[in-house]
């Protein structure tokens, strides 16, 4: 029988941390509204420049000069951007993340690179001795995109100059308040969307065709790897807003049966002391 | 008068729809007037200013630079950023200013420059704009 006096102290302890899980699940569901609101405001400007570079590519095939970004070539080196989270407390998120792109660095058999983002997937990474090209971490809860352009400009660099001949990019993708998928996907090179023909339009280009494909590729790529960036963010609160809930839960049913084994256990006291107390009456009369 | 509907979108938002009547942008070629009807048309945007007219009210937007394209329904501007020149904050663009300035003094690698130079070339369009309509 553990004694009351301890129970006391252990139910205090859990409801305090009850509260802090309340806190920060509270805190995680106002931090998640938001970045689905930002995920969601840059889908315009996304939806645009895909559209636009799937016209220009058609156009600038033409001319025989393919953009660095759109030319494809024999995969030797790979590249993995991997998005995770720099703080914990968020359930299995990282857990998936790391499984995901580990097992598909696995299947590749040639060598890979990683480009992290987040403290969790360096740290994961660096322990199973892969090659980290670079490390992002610190980048905060409502990136502009100014923020993500050092990320893009490394990649962008290197898959120019033939560091490598592929990269793709994970991220936990946010599908609902209860759903993240982890997702692998290719980034560069650049695959444009083809349209119907009857939504292309015969433009005027100024200066001409490459120069404005040449700007818009780079362009392009930093706003997937925003988007991705967002994505995370965006899984990674409701993903810490479900397991404090779970927490939260699993903490006051503790407390609740803490409480029923504390009142048993006081109850036995005092029936203990009142037994004594009767037995020694009894026996004084006696 | 005739109009056309108009469309500025940044990466954090759609900031701008409405329908109007010209619009002056700074396009990599020079100065670009659009009016209802236009050719359709692509094009690069500089550091500069917009000039959005509608009905008598001219309102004056800076733009970090962007894409214009014009299309035979309406006009849309892919803007890096892109802000009314009433809404500019000027502390907020000085401090870039001198803090572009500095990067550009120590004088470090290249890539470093580059980003400090548009920064700089960035406050300084801000600033420019927030001065002329106060």
């Amino acid at each position: 029988m553990i004694s009351p006096r301890v129970l006391r102290r252990r139910i205090k302890s859990i409801q305090s941390t009850a509260k802090i899980t309340k806190a920060m699940e509270m805190i995680a569901t106002a931090k998640m509204r938001r970045t689905q609101e930002q995920a969601l405001a840059g889908r315009p400007y996304s939806e645009k420049i895909n559209q636009v570079i799937s016209d220009l590519s058609a156009a600038s095939s033409v001319n025989g000069i393919i953009h660095p970004l759109l030319e494809k070539r024999a995969v030797k080196k790979v590249a993995v951007i991997h998005i995770t989270t720099d703080r914990g407390l968020c359930g299995g998120l990282n857990a998936n993340m790391n499984r995901m792109t580990s097992t598909f660095i696995l299947k590749q058999g040639i060598p890979v690179t990683l480009i992290t983002v987040g403290r969790n997937g360096r740290d994961f990474m660096t322990r199973c001795e892969c090659n980290v090209r670079a490390e992002f971490t610190g980048i905060s809860d409502k990136p502009i995109l100014f923020d993500t352009l050092p990320i893009s400009q490394v990649i962008i660099d290197d898959y120019t100059k033939g560091v490598y001949d592929v990269v793709y990019i994970a991220y936990p993708r946010f599908v609902s308040t209860m759903i993240q998928r982890p997702t692998i996907q290719p980034l560069i090179p650049v695959k444009p969307t083809i349209f119907q023909p009857s939504q292309t339009l015969e433009y005027i280009y100024e200066p001409d065709t490459y120069y404005v494909l040449g700007q818009l590729l780079p362009r392009f790529v930093q706003m997937e790897v925003y988007h991705a960036i967002l994505e995370s963010i965006a899984s990674e609160q409701s993903a810490r807003m479900i397991a404090m809930r779970n927490a939260t839960d699993n903490a006051n049913d503790f407390v609740k049966n803490l409480t029923v084994t504390l009142n048993k256990a006081r109850q036995e006291m005092i029936t203990t002391e009142l037994l004594d107390i009767t037995a020694g009456a009894e026996a004084l009369v006696k | 008068m005739a109009t056309f509907k108009l469309e500025i979108v940044t990466v954090e938002r759609l900031s701008f729809s409405d329908n109007v009547n010209v619009l002056v942008a700074p396009g990599v070629n020079g100065q670009l007037g659009i009016l209802p009807n236009h050719a359709p048309l692509m094009t690069m945007l500089e550091p500069g200013e917009l000039i959005i007219k509608k009905g008598s009210e001219e309102t004056y937007w800076a733009i970090t630079g962007g894409f214009l394209e014009v299309r035979p329904d309406k006009v849309i501007i892919l803007a890096d950023a892109c802000e009314l020149a009433t809404e500019i904050d000027v502390s907020r663009a000085e401090e870039a200013k001198r803090r572009a300035e500095e990067r550009l003094k120590q004088k470090s690698s290249g890539i470093d420059v580059t980003r400090a130079e548009t920064a700089l070339r960035r406050s300084l369009i801000r600033l420019k704009i927030a001065e002329k309509h106060r």
